[in-house]
């Protein structure tokens, strides 16, 4: 932890570099910049770092690795359930982690729960990217009525704290698409709802950024010459504010798959059969007084090393890209 | 100022307004409120009939209409469920909310601030670095988790505190009841203060965090060491102080999505607060709850918005009212 | 208590085939405090209005009972006993004659008479009341003095009384005085304080009520019986959460629990100031199908209804291993049953056996019925509704998978469920669970509401949800309602069960436990309805 307040004393470089350098370079240029210097000289970042990536390829690879599929249900059988970790007594060689309340194998059930669970957080923070650059990058290169029309709508979205978005628009898309279409679009459902509590943060910050930008120099120069404003917009003032909106995106990531958690244990959320890891973790929380520990405990653990993983690496982030840390 | 004011209190108006036809649309898709008026044993044609009865057939914007036309009035109709009228419900129910708020906002900032000074002051030391640590572990478990947990460990393995409810209650005046002056009253208090509270607790605390360390390498700082400044005066009556703009803002923002997550917090102690009577009134479709629920959150947060815009007004006067939009 | 002998329908009364399980608790070695004996009770429900008509269920219901009477009572073991009628008799059939127990009062202290009886008799079948059922709309209520009631029916009805246990007997110039002579309802437009309030003749009255948060009963001073309780308050909290309410008993903030989840029983007894209480609960738990459209919305199977077609459903059947269930979901505080009846309710069920447990035997039905590689179908469940609904559910889903049928789970709360798969929602579901008790504790309930034919409205059969519709059923169920000779009955009940046992109907599953948790220092009857009665509860 300390060496991550360290390094915020190093140069970091900001500036964007030209595109136009030459491609075989790119890697080694990366490897040489300072912002990977910042990365390699903290260990914590390192460790998380490769702890979400070994999280994020498992849950990718799951169907390969995991040792039974939890979601074909002929292969499930009820008697298997409530098996104790390989280890413990009364443990089953198969299912190294135990079982769940329906014989399900809580390492294979955990990998790809995870893989919902990281699905619904990637999917979830890039379409609250797109929604809240995009009318970020409008309210500010426009100003006028478009800004306090967007604005006004981000007050009022601010106004709905995200569980109660989400709540409201489950139970409407539940009724209006009618439970069995409701399956098939739960996971765009969740994102939708998660999604749309997130994307004022991003409106925001790249609003702010573009005020700034907009009466630098280059920007009047570009306008100057005739540049279309979308160009403007995306290939001048956009990289200037990516480095807070990634800090945001790495934030909210984690805070994605917390809120799925927390709207499973509402009751609202990805259908049992077919669990997130906060579904599994409601599933276990049942279970917690009779003794069944591991159905919760694990997804548990690893809902917590996951989130505990990106929010590290956000952290270090927001610190090695503040120019003001320096 | 007064031009100021009035502008942002047309504005809230309608962003009530807003709010509360959006959420008035998606009652509709809830459910049936019908079913849990009745017994199993009703006939459908009394099912219909009283569907008819409490206005379920009209029109949304009629029934909208018809709501905030009673809404003004303070008459939020009568809880179907409960058969009291709304209004008398949340009263009885807000002080159990807005205590255990407020208890968890104290509890945030006066954890969090000090924390987040010492972390921000000696960045290396080990007890930094656990505060560090242990803030991430609060971001990184979700709140019903964390309630859990400390009723299983607190509540019924040690037997420390109670495990729900709010103890003994004494009222004040009107329907406001008060835990804070009985002893059991305090007590009940201190779990879900502390689950509710952590997640803004850590929030509060990195924010110090990172403010100190930006101040503390500012000009003035550096002049005001020059001048030989006690490093007690330099730290609090400068760096802290400058830091606390931002802090009040986002503590001020905060509160509103602490009245919002006490949903959970109240769900998991069985605290007997607003929050609990929303999710009794979702999952049994109490529909005037729901909307005069909403339209008290919509309320307090534009409130605390309105609120926090004149505090920042009266403590940074840098800013000018007549351009707050850019 | 000197009743006369019931004369007639003692016989046809329900039988005690069981004795409702008394936990002598252990001896309360732990000195008591003296002097205030509290009961501190937690459910996982909330107690709403306090009129005793508003809504028809049974913790509500259960809980007014401590506080109301009916005319009749139910024992320990649900036997019919009199209650604010110390007697009554079939003068003929169509007319009987109740005698009221006299010096009763209410708890404001009004003297109960004949009067009341004919006034509850109006408000329990006015409009906004919810029980209307209790009483034939048609029967009239005559006072003959002001101890003598007397009710002349339109038809013959041997189980008239039945459910007059839970009819409770309001005080007539209290409701008069109190603007309660309506029943209370949601489509009140102003809120009716007396609602919130109680005034029955019953051994324990209200002493604050705040719906949701807490209520507060004290024993009635006047009461007219001899109290078998040692309480002086009884405290009632609603506790959702499972996970709350259990802790709450182990860290002895309350005494009782209900309901315990089945598989915290371990840990309840695990610890020494706590234990459960079981006993069997008279609901059935049942799967059904949908034969009533030409085709099923969520099957692949086009052009016909697979359900239609006995074998199929006798597929289902056999494919589902309830003892898996009743080990492993259940851990085993389940009773299988064969019937749609609990056991305990029905003379004959023990003539009648489930269908086997035989996945093969199962996949050769579906193979003559023309699904060698079985189809797939949408199944509806609630998921807080009955013990453990939602994992029975899944269960079945894995079990039917190795018949190769697949079945989409849509496992919702009771509020959307029931919206959805009862008549408001057009009775939208293919395949199902629901549980079902009679509120009479008869089969003639379960035969109509479950297996009636019913047209798109529910008319004729409402909990019918996959429209089942055999029409000998239904002839058979006209003549059980008004036999009279208890053995004639019973057959007919035996016949109209065969066919639809012979036709796989529906897939009778099993009888739920009952679990409640307590202090050891606390006895309590467990009545197999479910009804928590504080007037059988000592804290020693």
């Amino acid at each position: 932890m300390a060496e991550l307040a360290d390094d915020k004393t190093r140069a970091v470089g900001t500036a964007p570099e030209p595109a136009d350098t030459a491609r075989p370079g790119m890697l080694a240029r990366a490897l040489d910049s300072d912002l990977f210097y910042s990365f390699r000289r903290s260990p914590v970042t390192v460790v998380s770092a490769v702890v979400a990536l070994g999280l994020v390829l498992s849950a990718v690879f799951a169907p390969w690795i995991a040792p039974h599929n939890p979601f074909d249900p002929a292969s499930l059988s009820i008697l298997d359930s409530f098996l104790p970790p390989a280890w413990a007594e009364g443990g089953d060689p198969r299912f190294l982690l135990g079982t769940d309340d329906q014989g399900r194998d809580m390492l294979s059930t955990i990998l790809y729960g995870m893989r919902i669970s990281l699905a619904v957080g990637f999917a979830s923070v890039i379409f609250a990217m797109l929604v809240g650059i995009t009318l970020g990058l409008v309210a500010g290169y426009f100003g006028g009525f478009l800004d306090s029309a967007i604005m006004r709508v981000a007050d009022v979205q601010l106004t709905f704290p995200a569980i109660l978005i989400a709540l409201l628009i489950d139970g409407a898309a539940r009724a209006l698409a009618g439970p069995r279409a409701y399956d098939e679009i739960v996971f765009g459902v969740l994102v939708f709802s998660i999604g749309l509590s997130f994307w004022v943060q991003y409106a925001r910050t790249v609003r702010g950024s573009v005020l700034v930008e907009i009466n630098k120099e280059y920007v009047l120069a570009a306008r100057l010459i005739g540049l279309r404003a979308s160009t403007i917009m995306f290939k001048h003032v956009l990289p200037n504010v990516l480095g807070p909106v990634l800090v945001i995106a790495t934030i909210n990531l984690a805070l994605a798959i917390i809120i799925e958690a927390t709207l499973s244990f509402l009751g609202v959320g990805v259908p049992p059969t077919q669990p997130s890891l906060g579904t599994l973790i409601r599933i276990g929380n049942d279970f917690l007084f009779s003794g069944e520990w591991w159905i919760t405990i694990f997804p548990g653990i690893v809902l917590a090393v996951l989130a505990l993983a990106v929010n590290l690496l956000g952290d270090w982030l927001r610190d090695a890209l503040n120019p003001k840390l320096r | 100022m007064l031009a100021f004011a009035l502008r942002r209190l047309v504005q809230a108006i309608g962003v009530m307004l807003v709010v509360s036809l959006i959420s008035f649309v998606l009652f509709r898709f809830v459910g049936d409120p019908v079913n849990q008026l009745v017994g199993v044993d009703t006939s459908p044609e009394e099912r219909a009939a009283l569907r008819e009865a409490l206005g379920l057939n009209d029109p949304v914007l009629v029934q909208f209409a018809r709501f905030i036309g009673k809404a003004v009035q303070f008459d939020f109709g009568i809880s179907y469920q409960f058969k009291q009228s709304v209004a008398g419900l949340i009263g009885q129910r807000l002080p159990a909310t807005l205590e255990l708020s407020f208890v968890s906002a104290l509890f945030a900032l006066l954890v969090g601030v000090p924390m987040g000074v010492y972390t921000g002051l000696y960045r290396d030391t080990w007890l930094a670095r656990a505060f560090l640590a242990v803030s991430l572990i609060g971001v990184s478990l979700p709140t019903f988790l964390i309630g859990i947990l400390l009723i299983f460990v607190v509540s019924v393995n040690l037997g420390w505190l109670p495990s729900f409810g709010r103890g003994e209650t004494v009222r004040v005046f009107g329907s406001w009841t008060t835990g804070l002056v009985t002893a059991s009253g305090l007590q009940s208090l201190i779990l879900p203060s502390i689950t509710l509270g952590l997640f803004q607790m850590t929030l509060i605390m990195r924010l110090v965090r990172g403010e100190m360390l930006e101040v503390l390498r500012t000009d003035y700082i550096k002049f005001a060491r020059a001048r030989g400044l006690s490093r007690r005066a330099i730290n609090f009556g400068h760096a802290l102080k400058n830091t606390l703009v931002p802090v009040i803002t986002i503590t001020g923002l905060q509160i509103g999505s602490i009245i919002a997550f006490a949903i959970i917090t109240e769900t998991v102690f069985q605290w007997p607060g607003m929050g609990l009577l929303f999710l009794q009134a979702v999952q049994s479709v109490d529909i005037p709850i729901m909307a005069a629920y909403l339209l008290l959150i919509a309320f307090l947060f534009v409130l605390i918005n309105f609120l926090v815009d004149l505090l920042y007004v009266a403590v940074d006067p840098r800013i000018r009212i007549g351009e707050a939009t850019r | 208590m000197t009743a006369r002998p019931m004369r007639v329908t003692a016989g046809v009364a329900v039988r005690a085939a069981f004795v409702a399980a008394l936990v002598a608790g252990a001896a309360g070695a732990a000195a008591a405090q003296e002097g205030d004996k509290t009961l501190r009770f937690a459910f996982q429900g909330t107690l709403n209005a306090l009129d005793p008509y508003s809504l028809n269920e049974t913790f509500t219901l259960g809980m007014l009972g401590n506080v109301y009477e009916g005319l009749t009572k139910r024992d320990k073991d649900l036997t019919i006993i009199p209650g604010l009628a110390e007697s009554w008799e079939v003068v003929d059939p169509l007319t009987w004659r109740f005698k009221l127990r006299e010096g009763v009062t209410f708890a404001n202290g009004n003297a109960f008479n004949a009067d009341d009886v004919v006034f509850s008799a109006d408000r329990v079948r006015a409009e906004n009341s919810d029980l209307k059922t209790r009483l034939p709309a048609d029967a009239e209520f005559v006072k003959v003095d002001d101890h003598t009631v007397e009710v002349k029916l339109k038809t013959p009805n041997p189980i008239l009384h039945y459910e007059w246990d839970t009819w409770y007997i309001m005080d007539k110039e209290w409701a008069e005085a109190n603007d309660m002579v309506d029943p209370v309802s949601a489509r009140d437009t102003s809120p009716r304080p007396a609602a919130f309030t109680a005034n029955g003749t019953g051994p324990f009255m209200i002493d604050s009520h705040e719906p949701g948060v807490k209520t507060v009963f004290k024993p009635s001073e006047s009461w007219w019986g001899t109290p078998e309780h040692n309480l002086d308050t009884v405290e009632f909290t609603p506790i959702a959460a499972d996970g709350t309410r259990v802790a709450a008993l182990l860290a002895g903030d309350v005494d009782l629990i209900d309901p315990v989840p089945v598989q915290d029983i371990p840990r309840i007894e695990a610890n020494p100031d706590t234990e459960a209480l079981t006993g069997p609960e008279l609901r059935v738990i049942h799967l059904g199908f949908n034969q009533f459209d030409d085709v099923l919305e969520t099957s692949d199977v086009e052009g016909e209804n697979p359900f239609r077609d006995p074998n199929v459903r006798k597929a289902f059947y056999q494919a589902i291993d309830i003892e898996a269930i009743k080990q492993r979901v259940m851990r085993d505080l389940s009773t299988p049953v064969p019937l749609l009846i609990a056991n305990e309710l029905f003379e004959g069920s023990g003539q009648f056996e489930r269908w086997p447990y035989d996945p093969e035997a199962a996949k050769q039905l579906l193979g003559d019925a023309g699904y060698p590689d079985g189809f797939t179908v949408g199944m509806d469940c609630p998921n807080d509704r009955y013990v453990n609904d939602e994992a029975i559910c899944q269960a079945v889903v894995s079990m039917l998978a190795r018949i190769g049928v697949t079945v989409n789970l849509n496992a919702q709360p009771k509020a959307q469920y029931f919206a959805k798969v009862l008549a408001p929602g057009g009775y939208d579901t293919d395949f199902f669970l629901l549980g079902w008790t009679p509120g009479s504790f008869d089969s003639w309930n379960v035969i109509t509401n479950l297996a009636g034919c019913r047209d798109e409205t529910g008319k004729g059969g409402p909990f019918n949800l996959g429209g089942y519709c055999n029409e000998e059923v239904d002839a058979l169920a006209a003549r059980i309602v008004e036999e009279t000779d208890t053995d004639k009955r019973n057959a007919m009940i035996g016949e109209a069960f065969e066919i639809m046992t012979s036709e796989t109907s529906h897939i009778p599953l099993h009888q739920q436990s009952l679990v409640w948790g307590k202090r050891s220092n606390v006895d309590i009857v467990q009545r197999p309805d479910n009804q928590v009665l504080f007037y059988w509860a000592t804290v020693n």
